[in-house]
């Protein structure tokens, strides 16, 4: 900045702005950041996902041909959503450090693997519910159902990468090119299980098309839920990523401790 | 406590199973958090007296 | 390179986890099936694509941990990636090897196998086909859960976590395409899907396969 003010110029180029958001994957300025963030972030999730959950749970109509099996959209397609926007954000987290070599990227995707992993239980948790009544069945192999449990697959194998290497960088790497290659065949098994069954999902809930589109009455707490689930995903993932990171600084004292010792 | 009709085992045991997961997950975070930095700040003391 | 390759065979077969062990396994789940599912010809008849497939799949994952693991561990795996074949290259020749003493087998054995499965005439040669297309996707993708897992202690039961999901997209279209195939329905679809995915496995992950050996041989 400093260098900026004697250069006489206000105005930052692209590249210059690129470059400060950038510092932000600087472990010590994330860390001051993130703590300055995470108060705002936690009161913006409590309202909206308390009150858009209320509002799901409680003040929403029976629809026509659900009744009020209804009510388990406010928590089943945030859900859904979210497992897999986290996918795609690991994703982009790994390919940040396998390119950039920023460590916050690695610990921010293997803080945020959990967290998707869990939404894809709850996703598919609810699904089976629901599907008791609706299909008749608590399991169909229907495509979508098939392909989140997928996902969940996916999911635990990555996580049990991470359990298993013990140098940090190593497994940092490893899941990182586990993740990419993981994401291709996960879409690849998307199609491949479309093709294989046609299945009993309705259409996408949020999809712009007219004759899919759930009316008004349900969509609005529908939005304000699967926003506050995506803060709460933020909240979890700034507090995990948060542990990542001191349990890594950790690591590296203890290691300075023995080297010491010995 | 409003009527959930036929389907108040579905509505109930979803609703419930995903706030359990997610509190459950909440905690754990939190848990590890307060863990991570009780021990780190251990670790600092430690590196600053010896 | 083919020097590389022969050595390669030549230590798999030696070690006995080749030809025999991967074929034995075969047999046996084939054999296994009917007594899970009983005797009844019709139904061993309709799924036995998927069950010879699935077999398929699980014979192969039994070798694919020899892949590397014995070159890691005696350190000739360091002498081969200073070598001037670039590490690419000896990932796909490992996998090819892989695949010459187990898929190659599998598939050669299949139809007979098939048999055993009540398995229609035309069933045979769409066995056959879909395997002969598939299995070198089912090594090159081993060979990738190989590399990630190789410096392990018992990575074993972590690599089939890692890779049986990532089967999981030829297994369908493989199943699939001899369904139909066997039914007598136009099969081209899936047997081009799991083509491509072959091809595509083939022509990019060794590289994937060759950036995580070489982080575990760091």
């Amino acid at each position: 900045m400093s260098q900026m003010k004697t250069n006489g110029t206000q105005t930052r180029s692209f590249g210059q702005r690129m470059n400060a958001l950038w510092e932000y994957a600087n472990p010590v300025k994330f860390m001051a950041l993130s703590g300055k963030v995470l108060p705002w972030i936690v009161g913006l999730c409590a309202l909206t996902l308390i009150p858009g959950l209320i509002w799901g749970f409680f003040f929403t109509p029976e629809a026509a041909n659900f009744g009020n099996s209804v009510k388990i959209i406010y928590v089943h397609v945030p859900s859904a959503t979210m497992a897999i926007n986290i996918w795609v954000m690991m994703l982009v987290t790994s390919l940040i450090w396998l390119i950039r070599r920023h460590h916050v990227s690695a610990l921010a995707a293997k803080a945020a693997a959990l967290i998707g992993m869990t939404m894809t239980l709850i996703a598919l948790i609810t699904g089976a519910v629901w599907g008791q009544p609706m299909w008749g069945t608590y399991w169909a192999w229907d495509p979508r159902l098939t392909s989140f449990l997928i996902l969940f697959l996916f999911y635990l194998g990555y996580m049990a990468l991470w359990a298993a290497i013990e140098n940090p960088d190593t497994a940092a790497d490893l899941t990182s090119v586990l993740c990419v290659v993981g994401s291709v065949f996960a879409l690849l098994s998307r199609y491949a299980v479309n093709f294989w069954n046609q299945g009993l999902h309705q259409g996408a809930s949020l999809s712009m098309d007219k004759e899919e589109h759930v009316s008004n009455v349900y969509w609005q707490p529908l939005v304000m839920a699967i926003i506050g689930f995506g803060l709460l995903f933020v909240t979890l993932l700034l507090i995990r990523t948060r542990t990542e990171i001191r349990r890594r600084r950790l690591h590296a004292l203890m290691a300075r401790e023995r080297m010491s010792d010995a | 406590m409003l009527d959930l009709g036929k389907y108040a085992d579905a509505i109930l045991w979803s609703w419930g199973l995903t706030l359990l997961l997610l509190a459950g997950l909440t905690l754990m975070s939190l848990r590890a958090s307060r863990k991570a930095k009780a021990d780190l700040k251990a670790a600092e003391e430690r590196r600053k007296n010896g | 390179m083919i020097a590389l390759l022969i050595r390669d065979m030549r230590l798999a077969m030696r070690a006995g986890g080749g030809f025999g062990l991967g074929l034995a396994f075969f047999l046996i789940v084939t054999t296994l099936v009917p007594f899970g599912v009983g005797p009844d010809a019709e139904i061993l008849a309709r799924i036995a694509p998927g069950i010879l497939w699935v077999g398929a799949l699980l014979a192969c994952l039994l070798s694919l941990d020899r892949i590397f693991q014995l070159d890691f561990e005696d350190g000739s795996l360091d002498l081969l990636a200073t070598s001037p074949i670039p590490l690419e290259g000896i990932v796909a020749i490992k996998a090819l090897a892989h695949w010459l003493v187990t898929g190659l087998p599998l598939t050669l054995a299949a139809p007979f196998f098939g048999a055993l499965m009540h398995l229609e005439s035309p069933g045979f040669s769409w066995m056959f086909v879909t395997l002969l297309l598939g299995t070198p996707a089912l090594s090159m993708i081993g060979a990738f859960g190989a590399a990630l897992t190789v410096g392990l202690k018992r990575g074993g039961l972590l690599m089939s976590l890692l890779v049986l999901p990532l089967y999981i997209p030829s297994l369908i279209f493989g199943a699939e395409a001899a369904t139909r195939g066997m039914a007598g329905f136009n099969a081209n679809a899936p047997l081009l899907m799991m083509a491509g995915i072959t091809a595509g496995s083939i022509a990019l992950l060794p590289f994937a396969a060759a950036a995580a050996l070489r982080v575990n041989l760091r």
